[in-house]
């Protein structure tokens, strides 16, 4: 029997269909599963208060401060570094073997799993730097972890400034650097706030990496050589030594909540440049 | 007017030569990692030997074993598990996006599923924990922290590399193509099975090479659910242990030679890691 051609498509159709919400309804899910156990557990005083016995009770206030800080000042230390990677690599030269080999070092760094970041973090910044289980050990690892995000978004970034607006810029006497700066940047900055906000997310999301160079001590920090906890890592730490699974759930809460609005304001600002130039 | 100012050249030189300091720093970050990971990790190749530490059976750090030759088969059965539960997933959900689904649809489930990536690890760890290592213990028996369940979880985990990967090359497919096989009278799924598909082959095989790369060095959720027994599985119910579990569980406090031992993994996972993703670029470059 010769099956029918238009049956098998209707029937592939469905399928494909049926997977691709499927994978959806994982996201929801997910979603869904951590808003419903943890919604219940957060108030203002969970935000801002201490964790008593080992986050048994009380809140998360010195995870969110030492979230903030390692966020804030890895994309301090990565941002000029990133877009200036990308605009060397965009302005300042042609496809070279050295460009060459500077892409091949940002993918491979793209690469590597954050437990080997850790790894290194661990032995170059902590130990052999000295700088001990310190938010600057984590800061300097995170930084170099989310590099090639910011190199990669911002190259897609500046290559988008059409052509016009340089060779307008030279004409009117302009030199490489002013064009740079006031033309070229201005143009791509949404797309470079993308690559940040998406590191952003990267860094907030982050154990492995920073569970073994930044720590876990609960104080408050109160300078960068200071150890420090994540929410990232006080979840992890909540949820596998079983400390508080109401806690654990409203860390959780806290932490994708806060990654999923970062995402959804790094992909509008994306959709805003992708509208802009096509 | 004509020529620069003095200062103006100057200035453009300091510029230029810093960026090209900024773009160096990526390399020396790399090599940084590379040397630092060597240097720790090689010197107890060198003292147990090559050949126990990659194919030895035993890892008693404390006692002078370091085999990792379980956790490297554990590494890459939990990969193949993954690969088995997201790559036709991934793909089906990628050829639905480009293909099946309207432009309104497609604005809201592509970033849909780009925020899935989002979700840090240790979420996906914890929900395993909670929902998937229970099923597993009820219907499949054994402790639920297995074989099974961590292939599940990562399968999940690597869903957005290979649609976004994949979804990029089937659109990069020239649209005369398809309109060359509709005109011979094919169906829809004719054309993307013997048409699409073979013509995007090599950026969707990129996505399964990129997805077990993530797979392999995917570490928190991983030891929260395989259970990190020191043996070789037998049955997808037995738990197991990775090379990135075998360093995320013992760093903190492992000293001397066992410290090393860590390291000496982490050469190996740098390895492994490096193999797959030169191989997906390879996949990439040659993307019509």
């Amino acid at each position: 029997m010769r099956i029918n051609p238009k049956k098998v498509n209707k029937f592939i159709q469905i399928m494909l269909n049926v997977q691709a919400f499927f994978t959806v309804g994982i996201l929801i899910v997910i979603v869904a599963l951590i808003l419903v156990k943890g919604i219940g557990n957060i108030n203002l005083e969970f935000l801002f208060s201490f964790p008593e016995d080992m986050g048994r009770h009380g809140g998360i206030y010195p995870t969110i401060i030492g979230t903030i800080m390692l966020v804030i000042l890895s994309i301090l230390f990565a941002t000029p570094l990133g877009v200036g990677t990308a605009i060397f690599l965009t302005e300042y030269t042609k496809e070279t073997i050295l460009t060459k080999i500077i892409r091949f070092g940002v993918e491979s760094l793209a690469g590597i799993p954050s437990i080997l970041y850790g790894l290194f973090g661990f032995i170059f910044f902590v130990i052999k730097l000295k700088m001990g289980w310190s938010i600057l050990s984590g800061v300097l690892t995170i930084a170099i972890m989310i590099l090639p995000t910011i190199i990669r978004t911002s190259e897609e970034a500046i290559k988008a400034v059409p052509k016009n607006f340089r060779i307008v810029s030279y004409s009117l006497g302009a030199t490489k650097w002013e064009t740079v700066i006031k033309v070229v940047l201005p143009s791509a900055t949404p797309g470079i706030l993308t690559g940040i906000m998406l590191s952003v997310g990267r860094a907030v999301g982050e154990t492995a990496a920073v569970i073994f160079t930044m720590g876990s001590s609960l104080r408050l920090p109160t300078s960068i050589m200071d150890s420090g906890r994540t929410m990232a890592v006080h979840f992890y730490i909540l949820a596998r030594e079983g400390i508080s699974m109401e806690k654990a759930y409203a860390t959780a809460l806290v932490l994708v909540l806060s990654i999923l609005l970062i995402n959804i304001v790094a992909y509008y600002t994306m959709n805003k440049v992708v509208s802009r130039f096509s | 007017m004509v020529h620069m100012n003095r200062w103006v050249s100057i200035r453009e030189k300091i510029v230029k030569n810093t960026l090209t300091v900024f773009a160096l720093s990526s390399l020396l970050f790399l090599f940084l990692i590379f040397i630092f990971i060597l240097i720790e990790g090689l010197p107890l190749f060198l003292k147990v030997g090559l050949k126990n530490i990659i194919f030895g059976f035993k890892w008693a750090p404390t006692k002078g074993y370091f085999g990792i030759f379980p956790m490297i088969i554990s590494s890459f059965l939990v990969t193949f598990g993954a690969l088995i539960i997201g790559a036709p997933l991934g793909l089906s959900c990628a050829i639905y996006l480009a293909e099946y689904s309207g432009k309104r649809l497609k604005m809201i489930l592509k970033p849909a599923l780009e925020l899935l990536a989002g979700i840090p690890s240790v979420v996906y760890g914890f929900l395993g924990v909670i929902y998937i290592v229970p099923i597993v213990r009820e219907y499949l028996g054994g402790s639920g922290f297995s074989l099974i369940s961590t292939s599940i979880v990562l399968g999940i985990m690597i869903l957005p590399t290979i649609i976004s990967i994949s979804f990029d090359s089937i659109m990069s497919v020239p649209r005369s193509y398809r309109e060359g096989s509709y005109a011979m009278g094919a169906t829809k799924w004719q054309t993307i099975f013997k048409v699409v598909l073979p013509a995007a082959r090599s950026g969707i095989l990129a996505s399964f090479i990129l997805g077990m790369g993530r797979a392999i060095g995917e570490t928190m959720a991983v030891i929260m659910i395989a259970g990190n027994a020191l043996k070789i599985p037998t049955n997808i119910t037995d738990p197991l242990r990775t090379l990135t579990g075998n360093i995320a569980l013992e760093l903190a406090y492992a000293t001397g030679d066992h410290r090393l031992g860590l390291f000496s993994t982490g050469i190996v996972l740098l390895i492994i890691i490096m193999a797959l993703n030169y191989l997906a670029n390879f996949g990439i470059k040659r993307r019509i």
